[in-house]
């Protein structure tokens, strides 16, 4: 039993069968990575495991408890944090309020009527932020409007605002797609050091199988909606079912 | 069932204004994609152009009518018309009285010049900004025509009669094998309502047949597929936007002899249109004209004297109450694409 | 003070000073003069500066933080001016419980209509809300004649109960409306010299009350409620996997903003004991729009600024007419006079809609901030100019 169970999830859009026998583990604190070519359903799982979509058949067990027919926001509550494939910030807020609000919803859950507090005194939220902030080497541009900074310093701000919330799970989906090498890289840095500063669970669907091959420590390859193999990423590299799948498409 | 086609027969003139201006209201929803308040404010426009068309007609000049005089011993004078001068008394009789169908083809290219300035001299600027600043600023040109239209012909309604070779009723119900004045029928609504069906008609068919039409159609299907084909599609929009304005207009001129025009009557259609769009479903043309007969003809039934007193009140807000049903149980309105506006 | 920090609170005070004195500022021009026409420092138009504050304010709220934008809140207003008159002829003048229970009455509908509205966002929240709105407006005209006094509106009667006061005072009046005795529409008047300043009790209590709403909306602005309405505004998708469930918090702002309308409708019933239709028709809604819009819509201000011009304008530009505007105009030769005043007149009198309208659309169209903007844009380009005269005066200037 891992942290994260799906079994046997299945998913139609119509006649097309997007997702057929999912099955999949992810086991606690480590990097899961789900790869696969385009069109092969790892957006349309991920969505499942978030509750934008709700499979037609099958299970999505997290820490014990289903997640299917949960709105995001309940998921969300039960510790899955997720990055989106642009970064989903407030662009109309500063980067240290987009950072609060994450604290805010760790602490006080889905909805509390705090109209008449200020946010000035909240002390111990702030300093979680600063800190969450100088871990991610933000500090210095917490006054700023989010809207105007770089895709770069979006995406940290992004992950800051997963990670502050102390996740039990990190879903990452394709946190590199449309970013120059050099970004890439960094984002790739920065996942590590998380990975290595913090006991947290990943998974992270990627096309790229440089960040792959980076940070997994298991991968699961799907091709037209089922999972074709699991294994660690050496094993995965060598796998003819693979290379023929889809490292022999890309490459 | 004569009462009940009596009613049916009510509610297809304020069903078919109601079809016309929401179907201008979703060409231009679904090409620009601009939610334009200001479009009853064309409709208002329109009925303009006829009351004005009339007032021209009837521009006269004062002649002494030889041989008689007044109660106080000065010569009697009459108006007569220029037109009078010109075409002689007959034939400029005529015309003055066929004036509101003459207008049309004055509304027709003074709409279209209305349409095309909105849209290059404001809408265009808005095509970006969201969806509210789109409303507000519509709003406030709305509010700014009908300003202008009553600077210039005060508040009150101005009667504008219909030829009166269509002035009256007839009895449609012995017409079709009823009981004699069961079913009677003002000729005029009558003329209104196979007009806006003409109207529809060519709007659809020009949408259809035309490879303006098709552009206009794909357009409003993807517009940045379209625009990345190379066809100016811009251009062709401006023009859209003049023929939405012409069809309000056309709208707003015969609808003049049904209900004498003021500078809100646009504002008071707008509102309903607004929710015949939505009822329709956003950016679906078939949908806003079904959806505008659909609540002319229930706003009709409802103010049978039987459905009042079975529920009070209903004939004041069934259209709104239909409004509020659709949108809550099929969000994308009754012919509504997916896609639109969802968020 | 208050806990507002330093800024909030001068703006509070600012504010405060404003309103108290607004007897005197709003009546520069002393009794007489060729200006006095412009003074707006009377009770009935004051009243109505600081209750048409109070709705925008509230709107703000909901418009301002959450981009949710309704066309139907004038019909909060009508139910606050309906309770609040029945109040009066059912239990007592005292304008306090008619109040209290306006508020209640509006919140109670705005929680109805804004769970069912809230359902749909963008142009069909706004259509929601707008039918909504036109369907009380419609009912309250016909069905609900018993109960709103239809085409009359509802008025008070010498026969009503007024259980806990009196039917009707001692010289056979229906009584008016009061705080514990404290009549609303008794006023002080001083004259000075030339000019002539009322202090009115009914203005004055509506600015406290204003005053109580704008620190309530400072501080709602202020409070983690208010980020998460902002939020709302900026990403919807990022605050549901933040954990954060939009819903309850643009309800909340619907139903507050709701209230404040219902308030502002009680108030408006206490200056005047009467309630009609006709507040809750569209263009009543339209109005607020108007007011927040152009005033600037999500600042703190901005809602209070809007409602002050456009009710300015209605009540002071709109009795301008063509001999005052000649009258200005004299010193000019006949021909230019007649010029002049033809080409101003459409935009006065009568035609101050006009005005508006333009005024709106220019806001939309380049300031979307609304005046505030405007202020800003002015007041830095005024330092920026001050800085180019004098730079050493700048860089001593603190740090911030």
């Amino acid at each position: 039993m891992g942290i994260l169970d799906v079994k046997d999830v299945g998913k139609r859009f119509g006649g097309l069968k997007a997702l057929s026998d999912v099955n999949l583990s992810v086991q606690e604190n480590t990097c899961h990575a789900i790869i696969g070519p385009n069109g092969a359903g790892k957006s349309t799982l991920l969505n499942c495991l978030v509750g934008k979509l709700i499979p037609d058949t099958g299970s999505v067990m997290f820490d014990g408890q289903s997640v299917l027919g949960r709105s995001p926001h309940e998921i969300n509550q039960m510790g899955i944090s997720r990055v989106f494939q642009t970064p989903e910030i407030f662009g109309d807020l500063t980067v240290m309020e987009n950072m609060m609000i994450p604290c805010f919803a760790k602490r006080d859950g889905a909805f509390r009527m705090h109209a008449y507090e200020s946010i000035a005194a909240e002390r111990d939220l702030i300093e979680m932020a600063e800190a969450m902030l100088d871990d991610v080497n933000m500090l210095d541009k917490r006054n700023m409007h989010s809207a105007s900074m770089s895709r770069g310093d979006k995406r940290r701000l992004e992950m800051a605002m997963c990670l502050v919330q102390n996740p039990k799970l990190l879903l990452l989906d394709e946190p590199t797609a449309g970013m120059a090498r050099a970004d890439t890289n960094n984002t790739i840095d920065l996942l590590k050091e998380i990975k290595d500063k913090r006991d947290i669970t990943i998974a992270i669907i990627e096309h790229d199988m440089h960040v792959v091959f980076s940070l997994a420590d298991r991968i699961t390859v799907l091709a037209q909606g089922t999972p074709l193999v699991e294994d660690t990423p050496e094993n995965i590299k060598g796998h003819p079912k693979v290379q023929e799948a889809y490292l022999g498409e890309s490459h | 069932m004569d009462a009940i086609i009596l009613q049916i027969l009510n509610g297809l003139d304020k069903g078919s204004a109601y079809a016309l201006i929401a179907l201008g209201l979703t060409l231009i929803f679904g090409t620009l994609g601009v939610v334009n308040f200001a479009h009853g404010a064309l409709f208002m426009i329109g009925a303009f152009c006829a009351v004005t068309l009339s007032r021209l007609f009837n521009l006269s000049h004062e002649v002494e009518v030889p041989g008689q005089t007044d109660f106080l011993g000065n010569p009697l004078k009459k108006d007569v018309p220029y037109l009078h001068d010109i075409f002689g008394e007959a034939t400029g009789s005529a015309i003055i009285d066929w004036s509101v169908p003459l207008a049309i083809l004055f509304a027709i290219p003074i709409m279209i010049a209305v349409g095309v300035i909105m849209e290059r001299g404001l809408i265009k600027y808005f095509y970006k900004r969201p969806h509210a600043d789109q409303i507000l600023v519509t709003f406030g040109l709305a509010i700014v025509l009908q300003e202008i239209i009553k600077y210039y012909y005060g508040a009150n309604p101005i009667p504008t009669p219909a030829p009166d070779a269509f002035k009256g009723s007839f009895d449609f119900g012995a017409m079709i094998g009823f009981a004699e004045n069961t079913i009677i029928y003002p000729y005029w609504r009558l003329v209104y309502f196979c007009f806006a069906a003409v109207i529809i008609g060519a709007v659809f068919a020009f949408l259809q047949f035309t490879t303006f039409g098709m552009v206009v159609r794909a357009g409003m299907a993807d517009r940045e597929t379209v625009g990345l084909l190379g066809i100016n599609i811009d251009k062709r929009f401006t023009i859209m936007f003049g023929l939405a304005a012409a069809v309000a207009g056309l709208a707003g001129v015969m609808y003049v002899p049904i209900n004498p025009p003021n500078y809100h009557m646009g504002m008071d259609f707008l509102v309903l249109s607004f929710v015949v769009v939505v009822v329709g479903g956003m950016g679906s043309l078939p949908g806003a004209v079904a959806a505008g007969f659909l609540l002319g003809v229930l706003e009709s039934f409802a103010s049978m004297r039987e459905v009042i007193d079975l529920i009070p009140g209903i004939n004041q807000v069934i259209i709104y109450l239909v409004a509020i049903i659709i949108l809550l149980t099929r969000p994308r309105g009754l012919m509504g694409r997916k896609g639109v506006m969802e968020d | 003070m208050l806990g507002l920090d330093k800024k909030d609170t001068t703006l509070l005070l600012i504010v405060a000073v404003l309103t108290m004195c607004a007897p005197f500022l709003l009546n520069p021009f002393p009794e007489g003069s060729g200006m006095a026409q412009f003074n707006a420092g009377y009770p009935d138009l004051m009243q109505r500066f600081v209750i048409f504050g109070i709705f925008a304010i509230g709107f703000n709220i909901l418009f301002g933080l959450t981009g949710y934008l309704s066309f139907g809140h004038a019909a909060f207003l009508g139910v606050g001016s309906y309770a609040a008159v029945w109040m009066f002829k059912l239990l007592s003048m005292n304008v306090l419980p008619a109040i209290v229970l306006a508020v209640i009455m509006s919140g109670l509908f705005a929680m109805l209509i804004g769970f069912i509205s809230l359902r749909r966002s963008g142009i069909y929240f706004s259509i929601l809300t707008l039918a909504f709105a036109q369907m009380m407006f419609a009912l309250a005209y016909s069905v609900l004649t018993p109960i709103t006094g239809g085409e009359t509106g509802l008025q008070l009667a010498l026969s009503d109960p007024r259980i806990l006061g009196a039917s009707a005072t001692a010289e056979g009046n229906i009584p008016v409306p009061a705080l514990f005795g404290l009549e609303m529409r008794s006023s002080t008047v001083w004259e000075v010299g030339a000019w002539k300043f009322t202090f009115n009790t009914g203005y004055y209590f509506c600015a406290v009350i204003m005053l109580v709403s704008f620190f309530l909306a400072i501080r709602i602005f202020r409070s983690p409620f208010g980020m998460m309405l902002r939020a709302i505004k900026s990403n919807q998708q990022r605050l549901r996997y933040t954990g954060l469930n939009p819903k309850p918090y643009t309800l909340a702002a619907f139903v507050i903003s709701g209230m404040y309308a219902g308030l502002a409708g009680a108030l408006m019933a206490s200056m005047d004991p009467l309630a009609g239709a006709e507040r809750m028709f569209w263009t009543a809604s339209g109005e607020v729009v108007l007011m927040t819009i152009l005033g600037g819509a999500g600042t703190l201000i901005g809602p209070v600024l809007g409602a002050g011009v456009i009710k300015y304008m209605e009540n002071i530009v709109s009795k301008i007419n063509s001999d005052i505007l000649h009258g200005w105009f004299a010193f000019l030769p006949d021909g230019l006079e007649d010029f002049v005043v033809a080409i101003i007149y459409p935009f006065i009198g009568k035609g101050w809609h006009l005005t508006l309208g333009l005024m709106f659309m220019l806001v939309v169209i380049f300031l979307p901030g609304g005046l505030v903007e405007g202020g800003q844009r002015i007041a830095r380009a005024f330092r920026r100019g001050k800085k180019n005269e004098a730079p050493k005066a700048a860089s001593t200037e603190p740090a911030e």
